[in-house]
């Protein structure tokens, strides 16, 4: 049956000409958890990310997700079988409408997608389901305005409205409060919330009050490799995270 | 619903223009010379068929004329050598036009960007130097007086009169097609990867796929373009498969505005009657041209209806804003 982790990575080790991003980082993100992966600027995250997004190809190592191995596949192999990423620049397609944005994620499943014979109306059956999920984050009422129009906080929303769209079992978040003012980041952090039941999310982030506030779970990295794992509690007072911090001089 | 309703209205306005156009090309032989004409919508067709590339896929290929210009010169050979009649003939140029465009499009979309460009260059000159080379061109003189052999036996076309109704129709196929391939499932797929191709990736699709197909449509176009350019004129020439010819269609297309469906047409109208009205001033058409490139790019980047497009979507947004505001 299902395994207890939706993604294992083990050895898994990362070089750019000799200079090793990631060391052999052996990370398990349990099913239906929210797991954050933090660290100091140049730890190693967004690499780490890249790597089990499949956006980068590991030097050396294996990824799981449910037990099978992904090692090699490519990136909108993995986004089939359920692992939808985000982007650290809020990735929308800023001139479709904001209807379009989300259709788009929708119409895969109709199976037409290479069919450039077809008319438009074969994929506006799903305009329905398309508003339902605009609503659910709050952006319906902007539905016909070009995405790029869209204030930023509302881009992220409609983001998380289009990944929701293929319905993944896991969602992989780059860092989703980058740039957001304080009312921005509470709305995305609820929503978040509301989305990772019965999901499971890993998530790379800056925000410490974030991080604290919604992971279940912390992986610490420093240097490529990882330094410390547990809740916020554990992590946060743990002697090695804190001169990692305050010794590298960021916080 | 009325998202629905929205997109319909887009698609009857763009119906209605090209209902009007063909109604105005229907009585346009009468007033103006025919082969001018004809010429117009020969380009019209190539430019359309690069538009889809790049307004659409986001591609910019900058060899396109070795699909206009290598057409040309089949179907030339194999209606004069061969004896093939007209109608096999431009179906010849195509169909070679959209094998030439799958294997440049396999080896070209490896690489992205300015890269692109770059490899579609590189293979277009190889392809000038065959035509250059190779014995069945004709070399420097090209292919000269081709029959206009009734077509599918039954309608004469030695007038250019009655030819041109028949490109005519060919140019509204074409154009049909490609309008259908922008407002279709693969159109939505192909314009999201223009706009982020990475997010595309994520959402699960293949990208390069899509950049193919798209690719060999674009090339089979431009193919039918030249097919039909080569038997309006009776010649198959260099200057079809020249890297200049290239550089023309992205002229056209930014003229008149990429990413707009009418933008091409109007742009490929521009720079040929620009052209043949000038004539008398030589080379200094080029000058010309190139001021007209210069100014485009400075004053109304998104072309000529680009800009009208923009203008008509801005009032549009400003009433989406208010309904959103209220909501």
């Amino acid at each position: 049956m299902a395994a207890e982790n939706v993604i294992e990575t083990d050895g898994l080790t990362k070089e750019f000409k000799g200079f090793r991003a990631v060391n052999n980082v052996r990370l398990k993100v349990r099913r239906g958890t929210i797991h954050a992966l933090i660290g100091p600027n140049g730890a190693g995250k967004t690499t780490c990310f890249n790597l089990i997004t499949k956006f980068l190809q590991p030097t050396t190592g294996k990824i799981l997700y449910n037990g099978r191995d992904i090692t090699a596949a490519k990136p909108h192999e993995i986004a089939r079988m359920g692992l939808v990423r985000s982007f650290q620049i809020s990735a929308v397609f800023p001139h479709l409408t904001v209807l379009e944005n989300v259709r788009v994620a929708l119409q895969r499943r109709l199976g037409t997608s290479y069919h450039f014979w077809r008319p438009e109306r074969s994929v506006e059956v799903l305009n329905d389901r398309a508003m339902d999920l605009l609503e659910q984050v709050g952006v319906q009422s902007y539905a016909h305005l070009q995405a790029v129009e869209l204030p930023y906080g509302r881009k992220r929303a409609l983001e998380i409205a289009t990944t929701l769209a293929l319905d993944p079992e896991m969602l992989l978040l780059d860092e989703p409060m980058a740039g957001m003012g304080r009312e921005d980041i509470q709305r995305i952090s609820d929503l978040i919330q509301r989305v990772a039941k019965n999901r499971t999310v890993l998530m790379v982030e800056h925000n410490l009050s974030v991080v604290a506030d919604l992971s279940d779970r912390i992986t610490v990295l420093a240097r490529g490799e990882i330094l410390a794992e547990g809740s916020y509690a554990e992590v946060s007072s743990d002697p090695a995270v804190v001169e990692a911090y305050m010794g590298t001089g960021h916080g | 619903m009325t998202s629905r309703k929205a997109a319909a209205d887009g698609r009857n306005v763009e119906m209605i223009v090209f209902a009007v156009l063909m109604a105005v090309m229907m009585v346009a032989p009468f007033v103006v010379y025919p082969i001018l004409l004809m010429k117009i919508l020969c380009f019209a067709l190539f430019a359309c068929a690069f538009n889809l590339l790049i307004g659409y896929g986001g591609l910019l290929s900058f060899g396109h004329a070795m699909f206009f210009g290598f057409a040309a010169y089949v179907s030339a050979y194999t209606v004069k050598a061969w004896g093939l009649s007209t109608e096999l003939g431009i179906l010849a140029g195509t169909a070679v036009a959209a094998g030439l465009g799958l294997v440049v499009g396999l080896i070209a979309i490896r690489r992205q960007g300015i890269y692109f460009a770059m490899v579609t260059l590189a293979l277009a000159q190889m392809v000038f130097f065959f035509c250059l080379q190779a014995p069945f061109t004709g070399g420097e003189d090209g292919i000269q007086a081709i029959p206009r052999r009734a077509l599918f036996g039954l309608i004469d076309i030695s007038k250019d009169m009655s030819f041109y109704y028949v490109v005519l129709a060919i140019f509204a196929i074409g154009f049909l097609i490609i309008y259908r391939t922008i407002h279709s499932p693969f159109g939505q797929v192909l314009k999201a990867i223009r706009e982020n191709e990475p997010r595309a990736v994520s959402l699960g699709y293949a990208v390069d796929r899509f950049k193919l197909i798209a690719f060999v449509l674009s090339a089979t176009f431009a193919g039918l373009a030249g097919a039909t350019k080569t038997i309006v004129f009776q010649l198959a020439s260099l200057t079809d498969v020249t890297w200049q010819m290239s550089g023309e269609v992205v002229l056209m297309t930014l003229v008149g505005g990429m990413g707009t469906v009418f933008g091409p047409i109007v742009g490929a109208a521009i720079i040929v009657l620009m052209q043949n009205t000038l004539t008398g001033f030589g080379e200094w058409v080029l000058v010309m041209q190139g001021c007209i490139f210069v100014l485009t790019v400075l004053l109304f980047r998104r072309g000529i209806v680009g800009e009208i497009v923009a203008a008509a979507r801005r009032r549009s947004d400003a009433v989406g804003r208010e309904a959103a505001t209220e909501g």
